[in-house]
């Protein structure tokens, strides 16, 4: 296998009139889980369905495990697992047997299909509850028995498209942690779309912007916080007093890459090694009144907000 | 293939007929299904169950009828659930996929006409025979059967049309029910029109009228035609059912 899961080379695809994706660039390298983030009607799904070679590129190429979906789909389709949309699950059904079904698809001896089964509902919590019918469970519930689907044959890249999307916060957050230890323990490739900048957060290794069909920015959390930030130090100060000089005067600072007051509080980037304290000390000086300074990094959804701003 | 195939055929029975939520019931409706076409009829139709050919009638519509149904929720059911992309996102190819559902339709309908008739013959014995064994005649038998087949093949391929196109299963199978209702209607109506147009010497009709059919020259025209069309419809099933194709459906 080459080092790259994923590759995608001018990635284009049309529905009639509308550009769905807009000769999509980028590379996702085995073993980690990468975070696709947008907003609704941005191209995930549809990167999904390229990739997954269920659809034909109008432009373009892409690359998954050296295959090439748009001509040999069978083979991209025979090493991955997905969790798309929907949970794709037989509600009529158990969940034993929705294992079982996807086990035989898989081509799993009865045996491997018992122990694998076995061993992903029991660290989902679900073992006890394998006989009921799943479509008497929660949604939280369902979307843990489709990530284990998803994983049921060991695939070297798994695709899970929203896996968050409706759960509840604790839900949510329970399906975090089972993806994050599952993803080490399996140590698969995870493309992962999500419009949730948390989870990204807490999950992904390296991250891509999509918005409209057309990538924003790509890299780790780290690199898209600098690459917003200006590489250097997020700071907010609670207080008031600032009016627009002394705004004027901190955006003319060279170490200033940001400067946002927001209700009652100012919101300060700054670049490099810069410090904070020169700055508190000249809001001080001009007659601001200072209450609380908080320190610490960009947030992904800060980052993604400046992204589609600027894009807009 | 073949494995692939039966995977889907087994999911098929085990969605459709035993679910574990709906077992209970599925089971009763099946049972109540045998008891109308294995019981009831033959107890209604006496010997003429076993000797006339009025009877085909019966061997051809409870498999269109069982079939529909069944083909239906396979794929418009399938598809309106969402289950059906996560399906097609595996490795398994789209022939298995479409023989396995057709194939699970066949059987059940064809299974169910089967059963029915063996039991209808025992209850005509039971009922009618004073101590003498009653059977099918051989050709009605074996044609019965053939045609009963067919005819069930040719419900699932139809189905399946009719299913790719209906935006959902309810409506999918409303459009099955006409038709096999008008599989149903237009004989019974058209011999009832047949016996007030023709003289009161060939009132002896249905019966004798069909009895005067050369059945020996007849059936295998009617299995090598009904075996064409069920081919020609599977063709364009498996064209139309195609993985882009269902995606941007």
């Amino acid at each position: 296998m080459s080092m790259m899961a994923i590759r995608m080379a001018g990635l284009t695809r049309d529905f009639r009139s509308l550009r769905a994706l807009d000769n999509l660039s980028l590379e996702v390298p085995a073993g980690i889980v990468f975070g696709f983030l947008g907003p609704n009607g941005s191209g995930k799904t549809t990167t999904i369905r390229l990739l997954l070679g269920l659809l034909e590129p109008t432009g373009g190429r892409a690359e998954v495990l050296g295959f090439d979906p748009a001509r040999q789909g069978v083979e991209v389709r025979a090493r991955c697992g997905a969790l798309l949309e929907q949970s794709g699950l037989y509600e009529r059904l158990s969940a034993a047997d929705n294992l079982e079904f996807y086990g035989r698809v898989w081509r799993l001896s009865p045996t491997e299909r018992q122990a694998r089964s076995r061993e992903l509902l029991e660290h989902l919590g679900l073992w006890e509850r394998r006989h009921e019918v799943v479509g008497t469970w929660s949604r939280g519930m369902k979307q843990k028995l489709a990530v284990a689907r998803a994983l049921l044959q060991r695939p070297p890249l798994v695709f899970l498209d929203e896996p968050t999307a409706g759960l509840d916060p604790v839900a949510a957050a329970a399906l975090h942690e089972d993806l994050s230890s599952l993803a080490k323990r399996e140590g698969a490739t995870v493309f992962l779309t999500t419009h949730n900048l948390s989870e990204a957060e807490k999950l992904c290794a390296r991250v891509g912007v999509i918005r409209q069909g057309k990538l924003l920015a790509v890299g780790s959390p780290d690199e898209l916080r600098a690459y917003s930030a200006g590489g250097g130090l997020h700071a907010e100060i609670v207080g008031h007093g600032w009016g627009d000089e002394i705004l004027t005067q901190l955006r003319s600072r060279p170490e200033v890459a940001a400067v946002e007051p927001r209700d009652g509080r100012l919101t300060l980037d700054l670049r490099g090694e810069a410090e904070l304290a020169p700055l508190v000390a000249l809001l001080v000086g001009a007659g601001a009144s200072v209450e609380e300074v908080r320190k610490g990094k960009v947030s992904l959804e800060e980052v993604f907000l400046t992204l589609m701003e600027e894009e807009k | 293939m073949i494995t692939d195939l039966w995977t889907i055929f087994w999911k098929e029975w085990k969605e459709f007929l035993l679910a574990p939520g709906s077992r209970r019931g599925n089971m009763t409706r099946q049972l109540l299904l045998i008891f109308v076409f294995g019981v009831f009829l033959p107890l209604q139709l006496g010997r003429a169950w076993v000797n006339s050919p009025i009877a085909l009638i019966y061997w051809i519509w409870v498999p269109m009828l069982l079939v529909s149904s069944m083909v239906a929720d396979a794929i418009a059911g399938e598809r309106e659930r969402h289950t059906l992309e996560t399906l097609l996102s595996t490795r398994m190819p789209d022939r298995p996929i479409l023989y396995g559902k057709v194939l699970a339709s066949v059987a059940y309908g064809w299974g169910v006409t089967l059963v029915s008739l063996i039991l209808g013959l025992a209850v005509v014995n039971v009922t009618q025979g004073h101590g003498r064994l009653l059977l099918y005649p051989p050709l009605m038998a074996v044609g019965g059967a053939v045609l009963s087949f067919l005819v069930a093949g040719l419900a699932a391929s139809g189905g399946v049309l009719v299913s790719l196109r209906a935006p959902t299963v309810r409506q999918a199978a409303q459009t099955l029910s006409i038709v096999t209702l008008g599989f149903w209607l237009v004989p019974v109506v058209g011999l009832t029109l047949v016996r007030k147009v023709l003289p009161a010497s060939a009132l002896d009709l249905p019966g004798g009228a069909l009895a005067a059919v050369n059945w020996a020259l007849m059936l295998p025209i009617v299995v090598v035609l009904l075996a064409a069309v069920d081919l020609g419809l599977l063709a364009i099933a498996v064209k139309r059912f195609q993985r882009s194709r269902l995606i941007l459906d």
